[in-house]
């Protein structure tokens, strides 16, 4: 089986790439998608200790069970993305509409 | 040949198309090859989620991001399309922003490799149990199971509802 620190490596390297992003681009849809992989790179480590640290099965009334917090979280992490990217993409558009313009620089009346 | 080699060429022809698409969304200019990127790096993950046994999870990511979130980015770039490519992609700070996120990153995986290093390592190199039986009802369970998951459940699809109506009125033209 894979080491859990290859994973976590890549996990962070993406992190970090969606990072740049973030920090670094001017489209406020871009800044969206590095969003996306950041939560992505989350969501590989979720995952990832889920995987290799979920303490074996519980005994439950139906029968063995695996634990699920890690995938549990996973999915709300999915939950939580979906929601951010409607909202994100709904102001992108509505700031479009009004001062014509995408650049995130651009939109700073609340700056001064 | 090791029996994990396989393993191992799975794991990096996944990591290319993770970090390949990282790479190719953040440096296109053109919004619209970045999103493409992104779907070749949403779909590594998936297949980071198949290797670490969730195949729910992984179908989900299909499903949910590239067939809907990525979409929604396109829609998102076509509206908007009039000022692409005019300007600069990065801006004045983006050196900034590359050695921090360059540092970040050294931090982590120092940590990272510190963590798994050593005669007792902090990280565990083999999972502690295989996953036997149906991880997938396990999880259906989990998430409607009075004493586990289900209030973090209703508030996830309240969350979901709220950003939903929240989307559409702000998105909604003025009368």
């Amino acid at each position: 089986m894979l080491p859990l620190t290859a994973f976590l490596i890549v996990a962070a390297l993406l992190f970090c790439i969606g990072m740049y992003a973030v920090l670094a681009r001017r489209n406020a849809v871009a800044i969206l998608m590095g969003i996306e992989l950041m939560l992505n790179a989350v969501n590989i480590n979720l995952v990832a200790f889920w995987r290799y640290l979920t303490p074996g099965t519980a005994a439950t009334a139906e029968g063995l069970q695996v634990g699920m917090a890690g995938q549990s979280f996973a999915a709300f992490v999915f939950v939580v993305a979906a929601a951010e990217v409607a909202v994100g993409l709904a102001l992108v558009i509505s700031v479009y509409r009004n001062r014509r313009t995408v650049i995130a620089e651009d939109v700073d009346a609340l700056r001064y | 040949m090791q029996p994990e080699f396989g393993q191992w060429a799975i794991f990096g022809l996944f990591t290319v198309f993770i970090i390949g698409g990282g790479i190719g969304t953040v440096s296109s200019r053109n919004l619209f090859h970045s999103a493409l990127w992104l779907i070749i790096s949403l779909f590594g993950v998936a297949g980071f989620f198949v290797l670490l046994a969730a195949p729910f999870l992984a179908a989900i990511q299909v499903l949910v991001y590239i067939g809907a979130i990525v979409i929604l980015i396109i829609f998102a770039i076509m509206l908007t399309r009039r000022l692409m490519g005019l300007r600069e992609a990065v801006n004045s700070q983006w050196l900034y922003g590359l050695i921090g996120a360059l540092i970040t990153f050294g931090v982590i995986a120092l940590g990272l490799v510190l963590a798994s290093s050593g005669n007792t390592p902090l990280l565990a190199s083999q999972p502690l149990s295989d996953i036997t039986g149906d991880s997938l009802r396990d999880l259906g369970v989990a998430l409607v199971d009075l004493n586990q998951y289900v209030l973090p459940f209703i508030v996830a699809s309240v969350l979901l509802e709220a950003a939903m109506v929240g989307a559409i009125v702000i998105a909604r033209e003025d009368e």
